[in-house]
């Protein structure tokens, strides 16, 4: 890949309305299918042969080790990062096809990933800005409106450097909201955060499950994911080794992830 | 041997990156009229990071360069001509040359610590995926605003090196001319196609400023000791190639 696309990724300007992707359903959410996705960093082979469903408007949420290939799997679907093989389908389309219909996507970082030169409110506004979606009215009436949903009413113009982690996390997640998103991804949204915080994000997460978006969640956390989930897969060596629901993940025989899950568990009762 | 043919493997690289990154920096100034803002927000930061340092720098400059070539033409009896060789050395070399170190230096490495901070701490990410085009949003701005501040301080240098100039020359008694006669052999020996040279130049490190050190900050990866490096490299790599292209450019327009 040369510099400048890897620098300008698949971006490019939106210029054109984004095509409805609605069929006959009650979510503005998008159906995702990884299949068969590989990738190498060197010799070290990250994604094996990965497979991947996700249904329109479910919350998912993929768990496991650290470096098991979660980010990296999130890095894919946002086309940060091309498949060494395998495919990547929204509602069918071939992500990285030339023509496919688009889609509005937003993600929340681990890092939270806000401009730190901007405001909150800038921060927020600056899809609707860059893209011209509307006036600065209307932006400042749907700042307000997202900050609002994450419980952040009136923050406008703070600046990133003035929040803690766990507003700097929902910052991010009013700023995901504000693209109107058919598909929203969450990298670690409680890495770094203190139980108090965690429980926070996760209430908002569950709050904005009522929105219907398809919602694609990566975290260790196992507490979160069976908190948020509709259902859960985990990852192990590149590979989704089990996908169920909060109950049957619960009540797996599979070694490994009964495993994860009891490491898990007793880290807590510590 | 071989690791100095991958260094020179890597450079070579880097330096057609880099001319992809300025032709897509280009192709973006179709929008610059709707970033307007942001552009001028960048000239303001050149300016107000460089201007009292190029003030200081350039009535220095220029009153050294009279203090050493007026002493010595005044040996001969010509010290008459001190104000055309200041006017030429400050507006043909020096103004061009110092004004575009000392960006590199103050604004070029800020641009090169600040993209490459985005970079590490996933900003740049962030911009993909709200689909903002980081050459259009962070690259251009910033080229276009190097674009112009860069002539204008380097005028801003040239004037203030000749005062400088024509003010020792006028209070030293080795040299004692009159800041009158300094004006009068200067407008004789710099001709306008001297100042547009000077220009030419000063465009040229602008978008080379602009470009290197922005380009550095988006190859910037791994945590706050990298950005670090990164600041420096710009620097390094910005005055490298202000040199070069000085040579090239004054052989090209001679």
């Amino acid at each position: 890949m040369s510099v400048w696309q890897s620098l300008i990724g698949d971006t490019q300007e939106l210029s054109e309305s984004v095509e409805p992707l609605s069929e006959e359903r009650k979510t503005p959410g998008v159906r995702i299918e990884v299949q068969r996705l590989n990738k190498f960093f060197g010799s070290h082979h990250v994604l094996r042969d990965l497979e991947l469903h996700v249904e329109p408007g479910e919350t998912f949420v993929i768990f496991g080790p650290s470096g098991c290939g979660k980010s990296v799997l999130l890095k894919h679907i946002t086309g940060l990062l091309t498949p060494d093989s395998g495919c990547i389908l929204v509602d069918g389309d071939d992500l990285h096809a030339e023509g496919r219909r688009r889609f509005r996507m937003a993600m929340v970082f681990q890092s939270s990933a806000l401009f730190n030169s901007l405001s909150v409110g800038e921060n927020v506004g600056l899809w609707l800005k860059e893209h011209r979606i509307c006036g600065p009215t209307e932006i400042a009436g749907i700042v307000a409106e997202k900050l609002a949903l994450v419980g952040l009413a009136g923050q406008e113009h703070a600046m990133p450097s003035e929040l803690s982690g766990g507003m700097k996390k929902r910052v991010s997640i009013a700023r995901a909201l504000a693209v109107n998103p058919h598909l929203i991804l969450y990298d670690e949204p409680t890495a770094g955060l203190d139980p108090v915080l965690t429980e926070q994000i996760g209430h908002v997460i569950v709050d904005l499950k009522q929105l219907k978006i398809t919602s694609l969640v990566v975290t260790h956390d196992l507490n979160l994911g069976f908190a948020v989930a509709d259902r859960l897969g985990m990852i192990h060596e590149g590979r989704l080794i089990e996908v169920g629901t909060p109950a049957s993940i619960r009540a797996t025989t599979n070694p490994v992830v009964q495993a994860f899950i009891s490491t898990q568990m007793k880290v807590l009762a510590r | 041997m071989n690791a100095l043919l991958a260094r020179v493997e890597r450079f070579l690289a880097g330096i057609g990156e880099g001319t992809g990154l300025f032709l897509q920096s280009l192709y973006w100034c179709k929008a610059a009229p709707r970033n307007v803002d942001k552009i001028l927000a960048h000239l303001l930061e050149f300016g107000n990071a460089t201007l009292p340092i190029a003030s200081l720098m350039a009535i220095f400059i220029g009153g050294v360069l009279a203090l050493q070539t007026g002493s010595r033409l005044a040996q001969f009896g010509l010290e008459g001509n001190i104000g055309g060789i200041v006017g030429l050395s400050m507006v043909k070399e020096l103004g061009p040359v110092m004004t575009a170190l000392l960006v590199a230096g103050r604004v070029g490495s800020a641009i090169a610590a600040e993209v490459g901070a985005m970079n590490v701490y996933e900003e740049i990410d962030a911009l993909k995926t709200l689909d903002i085009n980081p050459v259009r949003y962070l690259v251009m701005p910033r080229l276009l605003a190097s674009m112009v501040a860069v002539p204008a301080l380097c005028m801003y240098v040239n004037v203030v090196g000749l005062l400088g100039g024509a003010l020792v020359s006028s209070v030293n008694p080795k040299i004692g001319v009159s800041m009158r006669l300094f004006r009068m052999n200067f407008q004789e020996v710099v001709k306008f196609g001297d100042v547009m040279d000077s220009i030419i130049k000063s465009v040229v490190f602008g978008m080379v400023i602009a470009v290197t050190c922005c380009y550095v900050g988006l190859k910037t990866t791994g945590g706050p000791e990298e950005i670090g490096r990164a600041v420096t490299r710009s620097v390094v790599l910005s005055f490298m190639f202000i040199f070069v292209l000085n040579y090239l450019i004054t052989r090209s327009l001679m």
